[in-house]
């Protein structure tokens, strides 16, 4: 028997009421975070990584279409709880959020300090200032952030500093699991290498898991054990990042693996062909079938997701066809 | 005039004050602190170093959104010293902001964000604003554009915030652009598509290019320098092929070492970085800014006497004491006098 993973995301959807009809951002996600480990949401600008977030930790603007599926931290069922219980019993304390930009998403006007302690006042475990101040102190100090920067309004701190105190926040009442909406793509290399080497010591030291959201595949790959690559509202590739580095599977996996250039390339970046699909109007087929150059007649209609060897899932007619030759 | 720099900074200082209770005089932050370049006409710089170094607010500066203590600017050939003159130099420049929602209105469509630049400008046919819209939302991949069109900023990607504000700040055609970490939240495709529209711009304009960005393997196709900054001032300027197969400096050489190509064993280990965290802008190290944390100071003048500009190469300066016996530069003297009135 396999114990349940930590979260495990089912048949997800979340759509945006606009004026030209709802836009699909997340829709019809899987995905599982096993216990200590860290998932990769990896995906282009537009893809719905971060609606997805915000349809994980419910929160969601105030255009919403549709919203449903399922959300299971510890096997519990997160979309059926109340509002306030969610508050009371989730949000910060077991399931938290550094949102993406959250360096210039800090209240300008609070001390750095009283908003490290906001989720423990929120959740009544602290009662006095002093107590609170306690807490803080330690959580500053576990992210590399000096004590006395409490006193210190979010402006006279740098980027990578306020990044920082954003990651203390989501830390303080220590959830399973934190969600990392691109928590490095807004720094330079020496603060994110910085940044990420914390992340790992965090993750070694208190055993938190982490869903890393990023449109970077190097990043992903300081951090992350496994990696869901994103397309259109959807995960069209779940499996090992060792696995995906070497042998990306879904066609957009391997156009994405081909389009990163390093540094030490001389190669010039190259955008990937084609345009990625209307939100509004997905194709009703597969959604990478306009730019798939392995696209043959089966691709008319939605590709299942296919589970294949070493634990991987695709979303692509491709495996199909091969399963079932196998069978 | 053939061959004067499209802008030049001269030894511009632009300092923060800080304060206790809102008027108490706390010290300054030297965010910049003696900068000078000069950017010839459709050339693109690239400027690149830590946070909190000071990229933002030498970009202000440069665009006269905050006052410098010290140093001038100066666009063809023209001092900008009073109201006038930035006024007029601001009709010429386009600005990507560092934090895309930010700088937009939350409470315009997409559609007017575009359009009105283009009604104040006196286009005044609608199917040509239109046209022009449409034009430039498909030049950043916001497609189909009538599906951005009546969307409000808080309905876009962080992403498609970003590449919102690059389609505001080039639908004019400026000469000069200044772009503080423009693709930062794009994906390396969406990146290298916003990246060759800037560069086409660059060709077909002779527009100029002032990109702040950490994104160091972007810079090889995209620019011709590159300025590293460190604690308010510029340690390196080369010519980026220079610069990435010789960097000279110190720290320069530590920023390339930290850049990641995506590897398995990458989260198995921790990434060298240099030790230490960037000076305090407030009280910066003596000497080399750099020292506290330089594998190769040397002990008795890193630490006392700071480095000037020292030519390493055909147009690659560093200021570090490694390269004593290289001559030195003085700072920008193409402008002196250059276009005055
Ligand atoms: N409140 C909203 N109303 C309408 N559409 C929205 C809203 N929020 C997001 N969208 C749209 O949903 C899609 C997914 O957006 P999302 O922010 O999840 O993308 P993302 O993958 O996080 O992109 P990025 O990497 O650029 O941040 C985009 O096309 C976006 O325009
Ligand atoms: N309004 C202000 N008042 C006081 N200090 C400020 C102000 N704005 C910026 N600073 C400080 O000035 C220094 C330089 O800031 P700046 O924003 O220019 O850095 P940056 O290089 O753009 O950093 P990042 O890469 O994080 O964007 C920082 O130490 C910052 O804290
Ligand atoms: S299902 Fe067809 S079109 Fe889609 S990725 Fe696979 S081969 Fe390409
Ligand atoms: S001047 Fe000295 S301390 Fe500064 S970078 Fe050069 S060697 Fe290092
Ligand atoms: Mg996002
Ligand atoms: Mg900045």
């Amino acid at each position: 028997m396999t114990v349940a993973p930590l979260l495990r995301v089912e048949d997800l959807h979340l759509h945006f009421r606009t004026a030209a009809g709802p836009v699909r951002a997340v829709d019809g996600v899987y995905l599982e975070v096993g216990r200590g480990r860290t998932v990769a949401v990896l995906g282009e600008s537009g893809c719905g990584k971060t609606s997805l977030a915000r349809a994980i930790l419910r929160l969601l603007p105030r255009n919403v279409a549709h919203y449903s599926g399922r959300v299971l931290l510890d096997g519990e069922d997160l979309m059926v709880l109340p509002e306030e219980r969610f508050r009371q019993e989730v949000r910060w304390a077991r399931l938290s959020l550094v949102p993406q930009a959250a360096m210039n998403s800090l209240n300008p006007v609070l001390r750095v300090g009283d908003q490290v302690a906001e989720p423990l006042w929120l959740h009544g475990r602290v009662r006095r200032p002093e107590e609170a101040r306690d807490h803080v102190v330690e959580a500053l100090r576990r992210v590399g952030v000096p004590p006395e920067f409490a006193d210190r309004y979010p402006f006279e701190l740098s980027g990578g500093m306020r990044q920082r105190v954003a990651i203390a926040m989501a830390l303080v009442l220590r959830p399973q699991l934190v969600v990392l909406d691109e928590p490095t793509s807004a720094l330079d290399v020496l603060t994110q290498a910085n940044l990420l080497n914390l992340l790992k010591t965090l993750r070694w030291e208190l055993g938190t898991s982490f869903l890393l959201i990023t449109h970077d595949l190097a990043t992903a790959s300081e951090l992350a054990d496994d990696v869901a690559l994103m397309y259109a509202g959807q995960i069209v590739e779940f499996g090992p990042l060792d696995r995906f580095l070497t042998g990306p599977m879904h066609p957009y996996a391997q156009a994405l693996r081909a389009s990163v250039v390093s540094l030490r390339e001389e190669r010039a970046p190259q955008p990937l062909p084609g345009r990625p699909p209307s939100l509004l109007n997905p194709p009703a087929g597969c959604r990478f079938a306009a730019r798939c150059p392995a696209r043959f007649d089966p691709c008319g209609q939605a590709p299942p997701l296919v589970p294949v060897e070493g634990g991987r899932r695709v979303m692509c007619w491709l495996y199909a066809q091969e399963a079932t030759r196998a069978r | 005039m053939r061959g004067d720099p499209l802008l030049a900074a001269r030894g511009l200082a632009t300092w923060y004050e800080l304060r206790r209770w809102g008027f108490l005089h706390q010290g300054w932050v030297r965010a910049v602190d003696g900068v000078s370049f000069q950017l010839a006409e459709g050339e693109a710089v690239a400027v690149v170093g830590e946070s909190g170094c000071g990229k933002s607010t030498l970009a202000k500066t440069l665009l006269g959104l905050v006052r410098p203590l010290r140093g001038e600017v100066w666009f063809e050939g023209r001092r900008l010293g009073g109201a006038d003159d930035w006024r007029w130099y601001r009709r010429r420049v386009g600005y990507v902001q560092q934090d895309p929602y930010g700088a937009l209105p939350p409470f315009m469509s997409v559609r007017r964000i575009l359009e009105e630049p283009l009604v104040v400008n006196g286009v005044s046919s609608p199917s040509k604003r239109r046209a022009r819209v449409v034009e430039a939302l498909e030049a950043v991949q916001l497609v189909p554009p009538e599906e951005f069109l009546p969307r409000f900023p808080h309905m876009l990607s962080g992403g498609q915030q970003q590449r919102l504000v690059v389609a505001r700040a080039t639908l004019l055609g400026p000469r000069l652009l200044v772009a503080d970490e423009p693709v930062s939240m794009l994906d390396a495709s969406v990146r290298a598509e916003v990246l060759q529209l800037l560069r086409s711009l660059q060709q077909s304009h002779r527009l100029s290019v002032v990109y702040i960005t950490h994104d160091l393997s972007t810079v090889r196709h995209f620019c011709e320098r590159v300025l590293v900054m460190y604690a308010g001032k510029l340690v390196e300027q080369a010519q980026v092929t220079d610069l990435l197969r010789e960097p000279k400096h110190p720290y320069t050489q530590a920023l390339l070492a930290a850049i990641p190509d995506p590897d398995p064993e990458n989260a198995r280990r921790l990434r060298p970085v240099p030790p230490g965290e960037p000076p305090s802008l407030v009280r910066p190290p003596e000497g080399c800014r750099f020292h506290p944390r330089c594998p190769a100071a040397i002990p008795g003048v890193c630490d006392r006497r700071e480095p000037p500009d020292f030519e390493v190469g055909a147009g690659h300066v560093a200021a570090c004491w490694l390269y004593e016996g290289a001559r030195t530069v003085t700072a920008a003297p193409a402008v002196e006098g250059g276009g005055s009135p």
